[in-house]
């Protein structure tokens, strides 16, 4: 239960810190655009690192079978015009199907 | 207090077609799995979505007991992978204030921040005034968090009928999604310099620091994008 608390308090003190910083912060100032630029260029690095570096189950997959399942979802989400159900499903379907087979 | 209309219009949101709501309860599913596979009770993963909400802070938590860290070890990893939630607040709290709505809703809406809800906002906010928008959000947020809640339940108890493939194919969900979403929004030069690089720095800083590689990452990225965008506006 320690380690619960511990880990909630981790991650509330951003998430209160930022809530805190932007009661100064105006939605038309630099500071304001750049803490957006900010947040997206951080998902994509934390997305990007969830791909290649990954952690937890997914570590259990190899490089090649994690680009097919990026590429062929990709290819899905342009196809589908930009739809995001279709390629987060059939992106599991294909994780799946490659680590059965051990690709 | 609340605004009910604009609650239950963001809840709703949530439930949309290609709401991020299906790849956070598919990737809460697998947590529920996980932590039930890590000897958790119901009512400690339970608490753990409940008070964290925040997928990477869990997974990290997870490693951590696997590999026996301390509790301040501890404490600075989810800190350090779970710090990307600052400039997402940031960048979302001034889209919501108005000046008739009280502190307590933004410091306690605040834990509602993720990937998912942050999402939600981000491709509805302009079609709701500004005075409601934090009910709105907290809508939002709250369907999303118990949407993740439910998800650790399922996921717990169907642990035992998911074997090692299945619970890879679920893990791999949330960054699809996420990357499939980031394409999506990119509709700027500074938010594509912003994307792109960030998806490139954040694992090129991995050889350098494997804890601070999303930051740092992140920070470069971000801040090259704002500059060239502040160039080319003056």
């Amino acid at each position: 239960m320690l380690i619960i608390l511990i880990t909630s308090l981790a991650t509330y003190i951003s998430r209160f810190l930022g809530a805190f910083t932007s009661e100064v912060i105006d939605e038309n100032t630099k500071i304001y655009r750049w803490f957006n630029y900010l947040a997206y260029s951080t998902l994509a690095a934390l997305i990007s690192r969830m791909i290649i570096f990954p952690a937890g189950t997914l570590a259990e997959s190899n490089y090649l079978s994690r680009f097919i399942v990026v590429l062929a979802a990709i290819i899905i989400f342009k196809i589908t015009k930009k739809n995001l159900v279709y390629p987060t499903l059939f992106s599991a379907i294909i994780m799946f199907l490659l680590s059965s087979t051990n690709i | 207090m609340i605004n009910s209309k604009y609650f239950l219009k963001g809840i709703l949101c949530a439930k949309e077609f290609d709401s991020p709501a299906i790849a956070l309860g598919l990737s809460f599913l697998a947590i529920g799995a996980l932590l039930k596979n890590l000897g958790f009770t119901i009512q400690e993963s339970i608490f753990s979505t409940f008070l964290t909400y925040a997928l990477p802070g869990s997974l990290v938590m997870a490693e951590s007991i696997l590999i026996g860290v301390s509790l301040l070890n501890l404490f600075f990893a989810v800190w350090l992978v779970n710090a990307r939630l600052y400039p997402m607040t940031v960048s979302l709290m001034p889209l919501l204030k108005h000046e008739s709505q009280p502190k307590w809703k933004f410091y306690i809406s605040c834990h509602f921040v993720a990937v998912s809800s942050w999402l939600i906002l981000q491709n509805n906010y302009k079609e709701i005034e500004q005075k409601y928008r934090v009910d709105f959000w907290i809508g939002i947020g709250t369907a999303t968090w118990l949407i993740a809640i439910f998800s650790t339940i399922i996921g717990y108890y169907s642990a035992d009928f998911l074997n090692r493939e299945m619970l890879i194919g679920l893990a791999i969900i949330n960054p699809i999604y996420f990357t499939c979403t980031m394409i999506g929004v990119m509709k700027s030069v500074q938010l594509n310099i912003s994307i792109i690089l960030g998806a490139i720095l954040g694992p090129i800083f991995y050889f350098v620091s494997p804890d601070w590689c999303v930051l740092i990452g992140g920070f470069i990225a971000g801040s090259i994008a704002f500059l060239f965008g502040e160039k080319n506006v003056s």
